[in-house]
């Protein structure tokens, strides 16, 4: 047993998925999501433990929209795809194939599921013969924080001529050719980390990298109808982002190193107070975005605030403010009443005229 | 967001208390505004679920859609909310005033004001106006009469609120936001309740646990335009469910109540706040703007005018474009000469400076560059505390005249010597009155009310090959008028 297992307990390790990666991704600072989600904790249940349960969740008319969705899509072989395929790539796809990897002869286990689909990707790419080729949820592998997870597929790798596509099928309407931007945002971060991951598994298997494409096909309903249309998306700054941000991840290690011994996050043995305690003994970096993202958002937002910490303020206000840590230490510098360290004169200058005209103006 | 307001959150965050970012009100309020709070259901691109709608906070009409994913109710719904919204907006077109200009013209006495809880629910009037526009009365699928009109005025009142300093379509949490700043990040400012909880916390809390409190989804249902997850897992389910087996309503349209109910009253403790604050001396101006526009839609649109196209053609992107950064850059320059606190933000950033008149040349005449006769151009010399940054010539607008145009001549220590360019009567020397003495404390800043100048472009039929060439001008097709809404 791994010191991550003992970490997580009896529990069953989560899989990380394109958005969960994409959410540490954007937050590379955060030790404690980097921990929780390699040891395969369910940030989920532990939130509802210590009493903090997740802001967010999923109607159950979104996701009944989003399946109805991606099975027209897939419907009859892919037929809708295929035709979306040939007009966005402008592909003269004769035939195709298509491959669901959801199962390897009734075993859903990672590891077999891995194995066939580094199998069928590899004949595909080496035999390329011409014909396009569709591989239902792929699971691909990454290494996280000096960590291997696998990838929850809920994407299509599309093969043609030797070269590979990510199509994502997402449920948000693309009216008059204009997207959500939040949304379309979201969507090619998650398909970067796919993108990441086909390359990752192309550089192991000795082919190359290359031949994923960092265009990826967008597949969202059109207007206000169900009829689904296709983009193409340049993933190209979002997979450099993803890629700095990983390299930028805290090895899991140096932060198992910190942790006082013994310590343990097992809901089942552990009160909401000492679970508490063992998740506030990992650093954790909050910003308001969690609140969409993360499940232990609420749990690090009191925190922060018990702190009087900057950060609850959000990342352009604290910015603004100079990066300094605590309200207290900027309200303190504004009126002299604390003195400013060396790096933080000229901050502490600013504030101090910003105090005298507020002052003024505000009487 | 500035060091200004990052520091007002901050000492909201100490005093569990909203602090002010205005001292007067930016926007402009209606006598009786039309507050609108629509709701979709989750998943759908614009799939209207329900709305609370009403000038009258005693009276609000409450709107559903039984059964969202059925495209005539949806259409039913449209045509109600058409009954309630169509005779307020054109019962402002009977009204007018002649306005004294070159040319003078009429102008709409009022005009109609929508207030919408957040961004979100501007959005969704959009998209509700896109999905309706252009719907034909006849045909295939006809609907009522009132649906195309109002997907036109939707779509022209969501339009005008890109407008900087319109106040057409204004979202609630947006104009809050305007005059306080919270204890909270401006992410979370875009949930109203908890937003109100801060500004205006109920007796016995503070601020953070008021805002706390707020975001019980019980007791303070999200404002829309989406509900809540469990709401639509726990209750709308069941109640769809109970329309489709019973054909009653009843069961839906106390679910939706429950959810609605809560941010009327929320809208309306927003509207008395805002009215508590004294108008700006810029908001009636920009109120004209509005009801110049408003007139020019009600007149286009009793000619028969056609819904607006899906896309812009480049001439009139490139206007559009102009247009909203010109009303941008005045909406920001009005607002800090309209108030000392909206100026501070400029003058910590350095483009502004305040400070006491120490010196004025007024018999200084010059030959101006491109000119051959001397003119008078008196130098006025000001002492500042402030953090000035700007250079000589640059040119800067005065809180004592705003059309006065001045330019620095020098900045030497806390001294700062500016030029008088005109509005100075016509004399040889500057007309009494025109120039600031010895002792004014004066405010100067590098901010143009004007709003510029729009550039010269092209007709639209001369639109050069580089654009496309001349656009096709839009005209209704059966295509857009049978478009599917599933």
């Amino acid at each position: 047993m791994t010191r991550l297992d003992t970490l997580r307990g009896p529990a069953e390790p989560l899989d990380h998925n394109a958005r969960t990666i994409a959410a540490l991704a954007v937050n590379p600072g955060c030790d404690r999501r980097a921990l929780l989600d390699a040891a395969g904790v369910d940030k989920q249940k532990t939130a509802v433990h210590v009493g903090f349960p997740a802001p967010f969740g999923q109607s159950p008319f979104a996701i009944t929209r989003a399946k109805s969705f991606d099975a027209l899509v897939k419907a009859n072989g892919c037929a809708h795809l295929l035709r979306l395929l040939r007009d966005t790539l402008d592909l003269s796809i004769s035939e195709a194939s298509y491959a669901d990897i959801s199962d390897v002869g009734g075993n859903d286990d990672h590891h077999v599921r891995h194995t066939r689909t580094r199998a069928l990707l590899k004949r595909a790419a080496t035999d390329g013969d011409g014909a396009g080729t569709l591989f239902d949820h792929p699971l691909l592998k990454l290494t996280v924080a000096g960590h291997e997870v696998y990838l929850e597929p809920a994407v299509i790798a599309f093969q043609i001529e030797g070269r590979f596509h990510i199509v994502e099928i997402k449920s948000f309407a693309v009216i008059d050719d204009q997207a959500d931007a939040g949304q379309v945002a979201a969507a090619a971060r998650q398909s970067a980390v796919y993108v990441h991951a086909l390359r990752a598994l192309f550089a192991a298997e000795g082919l190359d990298p290359e031949r994923v494409s960092h265009n990826v096909v967008l597949v969202c309903p059109k207007d206000f109808a169900n009829h689904p249309t296709a983009t193409l998306l340049d993933v190209r700054q979002q997979l450099a982002a993803l890629e700095r941000q990983l390299s930028r991840l805290p090895r899991i290690d140096r932060i198992l190193d910190e942790l006082p011994l013994g310590i343990t996050f097992d809901l089942e043995t552990q009160s909401p107070d000492e679970v508490s305690k063992a998740v506030a003994t990992v650093d954790a970096r909050f910003a308001p975005e969690c609140l969409a993202s993360c499940e232990m958002s609420l749990f690090c937002r009191a925190e922060a605030r018990d702190n009087g910490s900057t950060d609850m303020l959000g990342r352009a206000a604290r910015d603004e403010l100079g990066g300094i840590e605590s309200v207290p230490a900027v309200l303190g510098l504004a009126d002299g009443s604390r003195l400013p360290s060396t790096e933080q004169l000229e901050i502490a200058e600013q504030l101090r005229y910003v105090r005298r005209i507020y002052t003024e103006a505000v009487a | 967001m500035s060091i200004m307001s990052s520091y007002a959150r901050a000492l909201a965050v100490q005093t569990g208390c909203a602090q002010p970012v205005a001292t007067v009100r930016h926007v402009h309020l209606s006598a009786a505004p039309m507050v609108f709070i629509p709701l979709k259901l989750a998943g759908e691109a614009a799939a209207p679920l329900g709305a609370l709608v009403g000038t009258d906070p005693a009276n609000p009409r409450l709107l559903l859609v039984p059964q969202p994913r059925n495209r005539d109710l949806r259409f039913a719904f449209m045509a109600e909310l058409a009954e309630v919204l169509l005779p307020y907006i054109e019962g402002f077109a009977g009204v007018t005033e002649t306005v004294e200009a070159k040319t003078p013209y009429e102008r709409c006495a009022d005009a109609p004001q929508l207030l919408v809880p957040n961004r979100g629910g501007v959005a969704f009037a959009k998209l509700l106006g896109r999905s309706t526009r252009f719907r034909r009365t006849d045909g295939p699928y006809p609907v009522h009469p009132s649906v195309p009109v109002l997907g036109q005025w939707l779509t022209f009142l969501a339009e005008r609120a890109e407008y900087a300093g319109s106040s057409s379509l204004v979202s609630m949490t947006d104009a809050l936001a305007l005059h306080w700043a919270t204890g909270q990040s401006s992410m979370e400012d875009a949930s109203l309740a908890t937003q109100l909880a801060w500004i205006a916390p109920p007796d016995g809390k503070n601020g953070p646990e008021a805002a706390l409190a707020a975001e019980d989804p019980l007791t303070s249902p999200p404002a829309g335009p989406e509900t809540h997850p469990d709401f639509d897992g726990q209750v709308l389910v069941h109640a769809i469910q109970a329309y489709e087996t019973s054909g009653s309503p009843a069961q839906i349209r106390e679910a939706l109540r429950s959810q609605l109910e809560p941010t009327w009253t929320l809208m309306w403790q927003g509207v008395r706040l805002l009215r508590g604050l004294p108008e700006a001396a810029t908001v009636e101006a920009r109120w004209a703007r509005d009801r110049d526009q408003f007139t020019r839609e009600t007149a286009r649109l009793a000619d028969g005018g056609f819904p607006r196209g899906r896309v812009d053609g480049a001439v009139s992107a490139a206007i559009r474009l102009a247009d909203l950064e010109s009303a941008l850059q005045a909406y920001e320059a009005q607002r800090a000469f309209d108030d000392p606190l909206v100026m501070t933000e400029h003058r910590v950033a350095g483009k502004a400076f305040s400070g006491e008149v120490v010196a004025v040349d007024a018999t200084r005449r010059i030959v101006p560059a491109g000119k051959t006769r001397p003119a008078p151009r008196p130098l006025v010399t000001i002492r500042t505390g402030d953090p000035v940054r700007l250079s000589p010539g640059r040119r800067l607008v005065s809180s004592r005249n705003r059309k006065q145009k001045t330019e620095i001549v020098d900045i030497t220590g806390d001294l700062v010597v500016i030029q008088v360019n005109d509005q100075m009567g016509r004399g040889a020397t500057p007309a009494p009155g025109s120039l600031p003495v010895v002792g004014d404390v004066v405010c100067y800043a590098e901010l143009d009310p004007g709003g510029g100048q729009r550039p010269r472009l092209p007709a639209g039929e001369d639109t050069p090959w580089t654009h496309g060439g001349p656009p096709e001008p839009y005209m209704p097709t059966d295509e857009d008028a049978q478009e599917a809404w599933s």
